[in-house]
């Protein structure tokens, strides 16, 4: 689960980790108050105006914007507010911004050099552990770095028996550069950080960049939270941080009918039990000629309300030419799917798109007689290799 | 989506670029597999089965179809249950008590996610030798925890999420349909569940039939990985041939075709789901997602062709493979 700048910077400085100073509006008017209370706290006169969407690359888009005075707080807050916010990570027509951070400004002049470094946490999946990756080449594209000067990126596995101990945290204080008071403050930085990735279930941080300031604090300036959807029962409270309007409504809707769906772009939906073969039959529809319109698991109870519901779904997409049903009955009995599917399709009415059924497994010869007697446009086929046959024919 | 994106991306530069960093002492890490003696793939007729969350619905029902496929399933473990019977069976409040008393060898757990990671930990300190975990939904923080405990015990843990393994006509252990696995000389190692039952359908109408079939599951960190897996099946005598099922996310396909390019002494047929997935979601299973370059489908297959593995591009072609390749 993913979360908002604002929302993770909060989380992180309840762990400790020093964050830039930040106040979360929703309206112009907000927005000012935000500017004030901030100036109040920080001394800081300039402010930051920040767009608050799930996607990267925000400054690009328009979506971050300095302001030297309270009008230009309002009148930046004003503009970024509403404004559908294109970034090389959102689709061509962008994203929706509904909300702004109102921060302090933190690159103020002062007896040092302000220096950007890039720091995240994440799964290394071989490994089985949690690892620190950081750079000495913060505030820009990462991936940039790691194509064209990959040494300038570290690397830190955390044992899981003992967690971060104090000499990786000064190895990767010392491995950016620092010394003094700001080597102190990156060691603290760095431990605090992975406390939180420890104890919040995170499934990636990505804080980019990490600043020092002109007076060698270190802190957050940018903050990527994201958490284990299988760790929220721990967390009730970061559960409520979920912002559904951030996620595709029919996705969210999938969801709360305990259907796992993703949405693609192409001309043929399909239904299929089980996610690796929901995927394969994604890749069928793709080798058949047509382009598979969607990803939707129905999950181990495939039930006639639940195959109501996943039509229901698929067929909101008016680009849909033809529907694959494929169901591999195991624990499921295909004739109950199959009652499903006729049911379903009464329910529903008119299905103005043809379906083919492919029910293979536990009672599918029974499932297939249902499904050729209930005089439905529904054509019924056994083997994998038919189901694609049936698609070219249907769609090219 | 775009978090978890671009550090995957990052990680695969990683990889590619300076690949010391990621895999340098990435065989400590590895649980090693033990092969038990009376074992023909993990389990047989012989294996002496507990169920962990035995009297619970899931455990239940799939405890029952265990039976009735012909696994000896020798009791149960439920705490705060012990002394009961279920399905005629003794629970138990502890798995050190049931093997104790059953000397069971084999556990399957059906325990909630919550308290999952505990249940393999108690598995794996009584001295069961395979830990069958079929719960979904545990949290990477605690299979990390998990994966470092079990490191130095002698099981070899199975899933999580994942349909189990199963012999055919000797024992399942798992929550596979057990009719479509019949008897023959093809094993299956697979990330997926139903996926794993349309293969060995194809197997069997093929006119060729199953060893062992092991569904490793699709979480990003698995007791047992492809490789470890296949090599498993490549010991096994009986074991004539290979299917091996991928999809998008991670590198375990690759891993695994290297060990084979180095290794493999039987023909292996392979295939990656996910060709058609988009970028940076997740298709399902918690692992299944496409970071960078090195984790698409097309990678993964370009790996497995260069290291002579059978790759076939459409799923409905996997039986037709098979008996090709071993009718030569």
């Amino acid at each position: 689960m993913n979360l908002h700048e604002y929302q993770g910077k909060e989380i992180l400085a309840s762990y400790g980790v020093n964050v830039q100073r930040g106040i979360v509006a929703s309206t112009p008017d907000e927005a000012v108050e935000a500017a004030k209370r901030i100036t109040q706290e920080t001394g800081s006169g300039w402010h930051v105006v920040k767009a608050q969407v799930h996607a990267g690359g925000r400054g690009k888009g328009g979506g971050v914007k300095l302001a030297k005075n309270l009008e230009e707080v309002r009148s930046r807050a004003n503009d970024i507010l509403g404004m559908m916010l294109v970034t090389p990570q959102t689709s061509a027509e962008g994203k929706k911004v509904h909300q702004v951070l109102i921060a302090e400004d933190v690159y103020y002049p002062g007896e040092s050099e302000t220096k950007e470094f890039y720091i995240s946490v994440l799964l290394n999946r071989q490994a089985g552990r949690n690892m620190i990756m950081y750079s000495t080449e913060g505030g820009m594209d990462i991936e940039a770095v790691a194509e064209h000067t990959p040494e300038l990126i570290f690397t830190e596995e955390i044992d899981p028996k003992v967690g971060l101990q104090g000499f990786q945290a000064r190895k990767i204080a010392f491995n950016l550069g620092l010394s003094g008071k700001a080597f102190k403050e990156m060691t603290k930085f760095v431990t605090s950080l992975y406390k939180a990735y420890d104890g919040i279930d995170a499934s990636l941080f990505e804080i980019n960049p990490v600043l020092k300031t002109s007076d060698d604090k270190i802190l957050a300036v940018d903050a990527k939270v994201s958490l284990d959807g299988n760790g929220l029962f721990r967390h009730p409270d970061y559960a409520a941080l979920r912002d559904t309007r951030e996620e595709d409504t029919t996705e969210v809707e999938a969801g709360e009918a305990g259907l796992n769906f993703v949405k693609l772009d192409g001309n043929v939906g399909c239904m299929v039990n089980g996610a690796g073969l929901a995927m394969a039959t994604m890749d069928i529809i793709k080798m058949a000629g047509g382009n598979p319109a969607n990803f939707l698991d129905v999950g181990g109870t495939a039930d006639a309300k639940r195959v109501e519901t996943a039509f229901r779904i698929i067929l909101k997409d008016k680009n849909v030419k033809a529907i694959l049903v494929n169901i591999f009955g195991g624990i499921v009995r295909c004739d109950r799917v199959a009652q499903g599917i006729v049911d379903a399709y009464k329910n529903i009415g008119e299905i103005p798109v043809p379906i083919i059924v492919r029910l293979q497994g536990t009672n599918a010869a029974e499932a297939k007689v249902l499904i050729d007697e209930s005089g439905l446009k529904v054509y019924s086929v056994i083997m994998l290799q038919e189901a694609a046959d049936k698609v070219k024919e249907l769609v090219l | 989506m775009n978090l978890i994106f671009e550090t995957e991306l990052l990680i695969s530069f990683m990889i590619k670029r300076k690949k010391h960093l990621i895999t340098k002492g990435f065989d400590l890490f590895l649980p090693r597999i033990k092969k038990p003696s009376n074992m023909s793939v993990l389990v047989n007729k012989n294996s002496r089965v507990i169920v962990q969350g035995f009297t619970g619905s899931e455990g239940s029902f799939h405890a029952s179809q265990m039976i009735e496929y012909g696994t000896q399933v020798v009791g149960g473990v439920t705490p705060g249950k012990g002394g009961m019977m279920h399905l005629e069976r003794p629970v138990f409040n502890t798995v050190a008590e049931a093997v104790a008393k059953t000397k069971a060898d084999v556990s399957i757990l059906f325990v909630p996610p919550a308290f999952a990671a505990d249940a393999i930990m108690e598995a794996a300190e009584a001295g069961i030798k395979v830990i069958v975990t079929i719960t979904e939904g545990i949290p990477v923080k605690d299979m990390i925890m998990v994966k470092e405990y079990i490191k130095d015990k002698n099981c070899t843990l199975i899933g999580p999420n994942c349909p189990g393994v199963i012999t055919a006509g000797e024992a399942k252990v798992g929550i596979m349909p057990g009719f479509v696995f019949k008897k023959g000389n093809v094993g299956i190692v697979s990330k997926s569940g139903t996926l794993t039952y349309e293969a060995a359908d194809q197997i069997v109408k093929a006119g060729l039939g199953i060893t062992t079939a092991i569904g490793i599951g699709g979480d990003p960190i698995i007791g047992t990985t492809t490789k470890e897996a296949v090599e498993l099946l490549m010991n096994d005598p009986e074991t004539e041939g290979i299917v091996m099922i991928g999809e998008i996310g991670g590198n375990l396909e690759a891993l695994a075709a290297e060990w084979i390019k180095a290794h493999g002494t039987k023909p292996v047929v392979g295939f990656i789901a996910g060709e058609t997935a988009p970028k940076g979601r997740t298709m399902g299973h918690a692992g299944a997602i496409v970071g960078g370059a090195d984790d698409t489908a097309e990678a993964k297959k370009a790996v497995m062709r260069a290291s002579g593995i059978h790759v076939v591009d459409s799923p409905a072609h996997i039986g037709t493979k098979m008996a090709e390749i071993l009718a030569k």
